[in-house]
């Protein structure tokens, strides 16, 4: 017996002939922050909604604690769920709101209070449970949402981008105080964003989905560093994307490849076959950018010149471009006193790259 | 997902049957009344027949049916003509009277309509407020006589729904988006051209809401003409009227209901048909 | 544009002067100490003695005030679940719902007072009270539908799947957080169809039966009849009701909203 506190096996949903989620596969372990990521429309949210009930999967079953719940309605499910936009009841106090679900399950009024005061000391609002919904910031108010859905002890927390519509600082801060407040409660979360920095920031374990589709599962690192896919190296933070074909395996894991007529060795986890076709991905901030002085063997790098130079603050984003026309983006920390740093547009560098950072992925047409 | 449903089923449970056979079956059962006959025992006695609509086409029937047509018409001009600014200016009210204006019109469209049109009749009575005011303003020497007349009708139907107009177009001023008319004028238009361009067509659907919440009563209403109008004003309400209540002609009534739901049903799909492709309908 | 200008505050003007002058010429002579002329005689409380001991005139105000208390109520209850319906459920028919109450609230009263007629004279259901009161519900349930259902599409949707993640069923969702939350609109509904049910005259012609007279036929007959002075006082005694009425539900919904 595993301790999965959810598993999907199989799942398919179609909706009017539509097919939103295919073949999907997932096993929630208990006590950890998951977090679904995707773009809008990846069906992520709708997998969410086949979790709480609101929706029943098309083909293949569903397992809370072990047990299939296709068909059991929202209400039987010890699952709950707090909406993107809080969906707190206007005409009821902080109090009220969180009782509700006690309330509902028909618990007796003393242990109504006690629970209710325990939840409101984990969100830090012990002073506000006598205010209605309309008095309280949208921070607080995402508190009381959640500690409505807390209260009740469900077996996981599914949590719908709770925080797309607080503004850049208070997301900040809210993602800090969620994470805690998930430790704190010891409750499996199951939350959703398309914001790929909130993912990898919160998480204990990412699920990439594009279309429908679950791309792979990870932890934020596994999901950053190893993608495997071209979608979620794509999706998750910047990368540039080389084509190339391999000319022979190699031991240690490696493998020599060629790269615009250059051959290089690359890391790679997979075996390759020579000849086959291949991605080889690298991150700006993995990207080295030489000028023409700095250089002596520059049989290993590539030409390139210099088409943009963006400051940012502590870095610096550079655009440029290679013989073949493909635009490459390399990011630096910025350095005051280093005069290396100081590229101007046309002029010519070469680039290369830390070894052992490269991501060999197979040719996707 | 098997949800309880017990709510929802005793709520329409409820309201279905209810619909059915209080606006459904009866609706129903005046098309079946329009083709059946009358004798001294039955008002309504088999066999099916068709004469009633023939009966129709008889000329006297249709100058009513065209009469009621022009009256109405000419009210829901006059209401558009005389709401549509009021309206106007009042939707566009910035200050704090705003509310309490729109409520001084609220108030007539909530007083019966009845006692509204009693009301009108001192006013334009051969010795009434109007003719006495403009005989001693010196503008005529002998007062008219509008009561029981078309005018009289059609002052009184104005009087009634005027308030159906202004409502409508009201609400549909007040959504109007003001940068609009701000980025027609940027653009060098007129006034003129501002209004007949960009507010007229942009209010048409409140305008629209108004002619009919206007027409439709207008046609139908029969104690307006029988009070303001007197025996000779005879318009299809008064006429369906008759037939049921004074000549006990039953189906010949359920036949001039049922032509006159016709018509306006068909001015109804005109509407819809034109509105197809705006947004989801509104109900005012 | 030119909206606070003369003309605009002129016009204006001019309009609620035709709204009502005639209301107030009638509340005028209502105090007026003559029978037909339209000089002012005096002052006179004298047409409010005579409406106030006439005994028929009194039942039948009785008889208005309970059918559209009545009527209201149950047009009220039974149009509240509607617009629920229509909100929340997907049903057979929902479509067609919809474009009843639409057509309901257009159809003129002189086809429904027809149509109406044909069918209690079909059910040989006598004329009276129940006659007038399953119509009055019957025309008043339109309205409270679309007053109830403006008021619940203003509603966060989520509400209503939050309540259900909670644990609560549809007669909790309804009486824990839809009636809290929709009673002025249903107020507003009820006040709406008392004041309907209060002013009819076309469809209650039809159904009305001779035991059980109502206000608004008896003045329609007794105007035209050409009796005056009592009547005006009587209409504004009716207006004065309306008034504070309206005053009252809009002060309601003002607070709610």
């Amino acid at each position: 017996m595993t301790n999965n506190v959810v598993e999907l096996r199989g799942v398919y949903k179609s909706i009017h002939d539509l097919e939103i989620l295919h073949d999907i596969n997932l096993e929630v372990r208990e006590g950890e922050f998951l977090t679904l990521l995707g773009p809008s429309g990846c069906g992520k949210t709708t997998l969410l909604r086949l979790i709480s009930g609101f929706e029943d999967p098309t083909q293949g079953a569903i397992f809370i604690d072990n047990k299939e719940v296709s068909g059991l309605p929202p209400t039987k499910r010890h699952v709950h769920t707090v909406f993107q936009s809080y969906a707190l009841f206007p005409h009821m106090t902080v109090f009220e709101n969180i009782a509700f679900g006690l309330r509902c399950q028909k618990v007796p009024a003393k242990e109504i209070a006690t629970r209710t005061a325990d939840v409101l000391k984990m969100v830090k609002l012990e002073k506000y449970s006598e205010r209605k919904p309309a008095q309280l910031s949208g921070g607080q108010q995402q508190r009381v949402a959640i500690a409505r859905a807390a209260v009740n002890r469900p077996r996981v927390l599914l949590l719908d981008e709770p925080l797309s519509s607080l503004d850049y600082r208070l997301r900040k801060t809210m993602q800090i105080e969620l994470k805690q407040l998930q430790r704190t409660l010891g409750i499996t979360f199951i939350f959703v964003t398309h914001d790929q920095e909130e993912a990898l920031s919160m998480s204990d374990r990412v699920v990439v989905m594009q279309e429908g589709t679950i791309e792979q599962i990870g932890t934020p690192r596994q999901v950053y560093e190893k993608p495997q896919s071209l979608n979620v190296a794509k999706f998750i933070g910047e990368v540039n994307i080389f084509n190339g074909e391999v000319i022979s395996q190699q031991d240690n894991k490696q493998v020599l490849v060629t790269i615009l007529n250059k051959q290089c060795l690359a890391k790679s986890e997979r075996s390759f076959a020579p000849g086959e076709k291949i991605h080889l991905l690298i991150r700006p901030e993995d990207v080295r950018v030489w000028g023409q002085s700095e250089v002596t063997e520059s049989e290993e790098m590539l030409a390139a010149t210099v088409e943009e130079v963006i400051y940012k603050g502590t870095t610096v984003d550079l655009m440029v471009r290679l013989t073949n026309h493909q635009l490459i983006a390399a990011t630096e920390f910025f350095d005051e006193d280093d005069d290396r740093l100081e590229y101007k547009l046309g002029e010519s560098v070469w680039v290369s790259w830390t070894p052992g950072w490269e991501v060999i992925l197979p040719y996707e047409g | 997902m098997k949800a309880d449903n017990s709510f929802k089923t005793f709520a329409l449970s409820i309201v279905w049957p209810w619909l059915f056979l209080f606006a459904l079956l009866p609706f129903g059962l005046v098309v079946i009344a329009s083709f059946m006959g009358h004798n001294e025992s039955n008002l309504l006695a088999l066999p099916a027949t068709s004469q009633n609509y023939s009966q129709l086409i008889n000329p006297l029937y249709l100058l009513i049916f065209e009469k009621s047509f022009f009256i109405a018409g000419i009210a829901t001009l006059s209401c558009l003509i005389l709401g549509y600014p009021f309206a106007y200016i009042i939707a566009r009210m910035q200050n704090r009277w705003k509310n309490f204006f729109i409520l001084l019109v609220i108030i007539p469209f909530w007083t019966s309509s009845l006692i509204r049109t009693y009301a009108l009749i001192a006013i334009i009575k051969a010795k009434g407020i109007l003719n006495t005011l403009l005989i001693s303003l010196g503008l005529i020497d002998q007062p008219f006589s509008i009561l029981f007349t078309n005018s009289a009708v059609i002052i009184g139907l104005v009087y009634t729904l005027l308030p159906f107009m202004i409502l409508p177009i009201l609400t549909n001023v007040e959504r109007l988006d003001t940068r609009l008319i701000d980025a027609a004028h940027d653009l060098g238009a007129s006034r003129f051209t501002t209004f007949a361009r960009v507010i007229i067509p942009l209010t048409m659907p409140g305008i629209i809401a108004g002619c009919i919440l206007v027409f439709l009563p207008a046609m139908t209403i029969f104690y307006i003409p029988d009070i303001l109008g007197g025996a000779k004003s005879i318009l299809l309400g008064n006429l369906i009227q008759n037939q049921f209540i004074t000549a006990q002609n039953w189906p010949m009534g359920a036949a001039v209901s049922t032509m006159l739901t016709v018509v306006l049903a068909a001015l109804l799909l005109i509407y819809a048909w034109v509105n197809r492709g705006s947004k989801k309908r509104e109900w005012l | 544009m030119k909206l606070n200008s003369f003309p605009s505050s002129l016009y204006l003007s001019l309009v609620y002067i035709f709204f009502y002058l005639p209301i107030l010429v009638l509340i005028i002579y209502s105090f007026n100490n003559t029978q037909y002329s339209l000089i002012w005689h005096g002052f006179t409380w004298h047409w409010y003695h005579e409406l106030f001991s006439d005994g028929a005139l009194w039942n039948s105000t009785w008889h208005s005030f309970f059918l559209g208390i009545t009527a209201a109520t149950l047009a009220t209850l039974i149009g509240s679940l509607a617009a629920v319906c229509l909100y929340r459920y997907r049903f057979f028919g929902k479509q067609f719902l919809n474009g009843l109450v639409f057509i309901l609230i257009l159809s003129p009263e002189i086809v429904s007072g027809a149509s109406l007629l044909i069918l209690f004279t079909l059910l040989q259901l006598r004329l009276g009270f129940l006659s007038l009161l399953l119509s009055h519900i019957s025309f008043c349930i339109p309205f409270v539908i679309v007053t109830a259902y403006s008021r619940l599409v203003s509603f966060d949707k989520n509400i209503f799947e939050a309540a259900r993640d909670l644990g609560a069923n549809d007669w909790t969702i309804f009486f824990r957080i839809i009636f809290p939350l929709l009673w002025p609109a249903l107020f507003a509904g009820w006040l709406l169809s008392f004041t309907l049910s209060l002013d009819d005259v076309i469809i209650s012609y039809f159904v009305a039966g001779p035991e059980f007279q109502l206000l608004p036929l008896q003045i329609y007959f007794m105007v035209r009849a050409g009796v005056k002075p009592e009547i005006n006082a009587l209409c504004t005694v009716l207006f004065s009701l309306t008034f504070v009425l309206i005053v009252i539900s809009q002060l309601i919904l003002r607070k709610k909203t």
